[in-house]
């Protein structure tokens, strides 16, 4: 599309002409990291919304060709570095894809484990920063955050105790994963997921009843159906505009058919609908854990020895796609082997990278502080897409 | 000595008591918002972080001072005084006890409002001066904001002036004696809380701080002020926000009335006691809701809180006429 074929779409029909540009970000206080939005203003009504990505660019694919598949699992925790241990999952997932590696039962639960605990984690960050963009550092929006944080803590306490790690983990690795529960670290992880579960309600109790939190997101930033499919949206923001799909249902990976779980959807679109699916995934994440828990296999927790050399695990000649449902949505790696212990070419698909493409058709027609609403409740990282 | 003197000396007394209490306010309001949010809040400098606002006051004066360059260096530079007069200037008129303060002014009410809503020139001034497309929006919507909500602030403020039939402070806690205004029914629980949100609107606090909006607007028309001019605009901030609490607590709350507020200075810990509650409601407001955006502020002011608090005053009005003239 031509550029000014493009700016006619977005632009909607506002008379009056006194226009203001103002820049959003990089480095502004709700850029969710570095996400730059050139908006034209009139008055308060943004009319058009040009978005700048790419400050955060680290070369991640160009990486997933110059280190090889042991190396490069810290490296893709690093694309989503909220949610790392679901990207990892992803990563290795792809190397076993194309390299015919067998994953061990308990390695698979234990994956479960990993990936749904980080769902809660990177949720908790969500809720928060999304109160903070609409309520303010100085606000109710900064109590939320930090009660947010107070539980996200609690995973990530548990992750600690798990990996040695709290933020990037290095948790998997090609065959399996690379540590196994230590004692007592279930028990710990149950009492953590039930008081999670009871603060969950208080922080339902705090914003649905909240009329000032209702009116900013009922009704804002909606976006169809269609639009959804168009764009390519997934994970909770297309559960939220009515789309019932979910990778971890509708392509069982590591085992997640062995689990009892609900995909919430919700079909107003906005940003209500999409914080009522994220909140109903903190529960269906805790039931998971739990079953998990119950359920764990005794067994190996990978088929591959542990990691002695960076050049161990070599793939044969052949390619592959593997996707999981992150907590921002789909999350997948493509791996072109050729027989070597680095992979030829590596793409990554950053469910992040594709919800971002949707603001410019939601964010027209707004008011500026519709903007921030509508970026938070999109949860974009970044790190995942810049990469 | 003259009375000019001792109206200077008195002057410079009740200025530097402000000034003390504004800055050791915001030391309460942090703690407060800190046991809010499960945290312990500021703790190390002075014990339980008692010496924290010194340590902020100074900090700030040693703040490298920043004119931009794009800046309109006159209106930039006088903006922070403009805003902070009129914000100590209302204190003036408020009785801390029934000799205690300034001026008695038999239009004590009538200064206070018309004096506090001066704070809006100084604050576009701010914005405007600035040069920055942040502080501009947010002047702007200073001014839509505060005209707005002075209407029901001022409407709400009338309704213990028309109970009592008098403008003069004194005179509306006097009238208090028997019954706290906000005891009184229906009218004066309606009042207090139409007065209460129309305060919280005027003061820019969430969930109306949409000129501050820092999520958006980085930190509105005082994004590009640094060192003591920033510390002059939240000083006239806090201190307005004081004001507002001290009147709401005069005017409800029966202003120094207490056991034992014949004695001058605890009637005016008394007084003390009510506007720190009142400001203290105004807290626990901030830091529990979400800010709301700017049309559906000006919406809650011309379509609800206008008409009813405007409702509320003819109804006081009728209630007066109705009962033969002012006096509780």
């Amino acid at each position: 599309m031509a550029d000014s074929e493009a700016r006619r779409v977005i632009e909607m029909g506002y008379g009056g002409n006194e226009r203001l540009v103002m820049n959003m970000g990089p480095q502004h206080p709700s850029a969710h990291g570095v996400f730059r939005a050139i908006l034209t203003l009139e008055g308060e009504t943004v009319v058009a919304v040009d978005a700048v990505i790419g400050y955060l660019h680290r070369c991640h694919e160009k990486l997933g060709e110059l280190l090889t598949y042991v190396q490069y699992p810290t490296i893709a925790s690093k694309t989503d570095y909220v949610a790392a241990m679901t990207a990892e999952l992803a990563y290795v997932s792809a190397v076993e894809k194309v390299a015919k590696f067998e994953v061990p039962k308990r390695a698979q639960y234990l994956r479960v484990l990993a990936a749904e605990l980080q769902r809660i984690a990177s949720h908790c960050l969500w809720l928060g920063t999304w109160c903070l963009d609409m309520g303010g550092a100085l606000g109710g929006g900064a109590t939320v955050f930090l009660y947010c944080i107070r539980e996200r803590e609690l995973v990530l306490d548990l992750f600690e105790s798990l990996t040695g790690a709290r933020l990037l983990y290095g948790f998997h690795q090609p065959g399996g994963t690379r540590y196994d529960v230590p004692a007592g670290w279930a028990q710990k992880c149950r009492e953590t997921v039930d008081l999670i579960e009871q603060r969950v309600d208080e922080y339902e109790a705090m914003l649905e009843d909240n009329t000032f939190f209702l009116v900013r997101t009922q009704g804002v930033g909606v976006i169809s159906r269609e639009l959804a499919l168009e764009v390519g949206l997934s994970g909770p923001l297309a559960r939220g505009s009515g789309i019932d799909f979910d990778l971890r249902r509708a392509a069982p990976y590591s085992s997640y058919e062995d689990f009892d779980f609900k995909v919430p959807v919700e079909t107003a679109g906005d940003c209500y609908a999409r914080y009522r699916v994220r909140m109903q995934e903190f529960r269906e994440s805790i039931k998971i854990v739990r079953q998990v828990l119950d359920g764990l296999p005794e067994g190996p927790i990978s088929s591959r020895p542990g990691v002695k050399s960076v050049g161990q695990v070599r793939a044969p000649k052949g390619e592959a796609y593997s996707r999981v449902e992150g907590a921002r949505g789909e999350i997948g790696f493509f791996i072109v082997a050729d027989g070597g212990p680095k992979a030829y070419r590596m793409k990554v698909r950053g469910p992040s990278f594709s919800n971002l493409a949707v603001l410019p058709h939601i964010i027209p027609g707004c008011k500026v502080a519709d903007v921030v609403a509508i970026m938070g409740s999109v949860d974009p990282v970044f790190g995942e897409v810049d990469r | 000595m003259p009375p000019l003197a001792v109206s200077a000396i008195t002057a410079f007394v009740l200025l530097n008591v402000v000034i003390g209490l504004v800055t050791y306010v915001t030391l309460l309001e942090r703690k407060f918002a800190a046991r809010m949010q499960s945290r312990i809040g500021p703790y190390r400098v002075g014990p339980h972080g008692l010496l924290q606002p010194i340590a902020d006051a100074l900090k700030l004066m040693m703040k490298e001072d920043i004119v931009p360059t794009a800046a309109d260096r006159w209106v930039y530079n006088l903006a922070p005084v403009v805003f902070l007069v009129p914000c100590v200037l209302i204190f003036a008129t408020l009785p801390f006890a029934p000799t205690l303060g300034l001026a008695d002014l038999n239009i004590g009410v009538l200064f206070f409002l018309a004096v506090s809503s001066l704070e809006i020139v100084g604050l576009f001034m701010g914005g405007w001066g600035s040069n920055n497309k942040y502080a501009l929006l947010s002047a702007m919507r200073a001014v839509n904001q505060i005209i707005s909500y002075d209407l029901p602030f001022v409407f709400s403020a009338l309704i213990p002036v028309v109970l009592v039939g008098s403008l003069q402070m004194s005179a509306i806690v006097l009238a208090q004696e028997g019954l706290w205004f906000v005891a009184y029914p229906v009218i004066g629980q309606l009042g207090f809380l139409a007065f209460l949100i129309a305060t919280i609107a005027a003061e820019n606090r969430v969930p109306f701080d949409i000129l501050e909006a820092e999520s958006e607007l980085v930190a509105g028309f005082r994004v590009e002020y640094s060192g003591m001019k920033f510390a002059l605009i939240q000083l006239g901030e806090y201190a307005h926000m004081i004001a507002s609490s001290f009147l709401g607590a005069l005017l409800f709350l029966g202003g120094w009335l207490g056991p034992g507020s014949d004695v001058p200075l605890v009637g005016a810990l008394w007084f003390l006691l009510k506007a720190m509650l009142v400001f203290l409601l105004v807290t626990w407001v901030r830091w529990s809701f979400v800010r709301i955006r700017v049309d559906q502020i000006l919406a809650v002011s011309w379509k609800l809180l206008l008409p009813a608090t405007l409702i509320l005053l003819f109804a006081t009005a009728f209630w007066v006429a109705l009962r033969g003239g002012p006096g509780a």
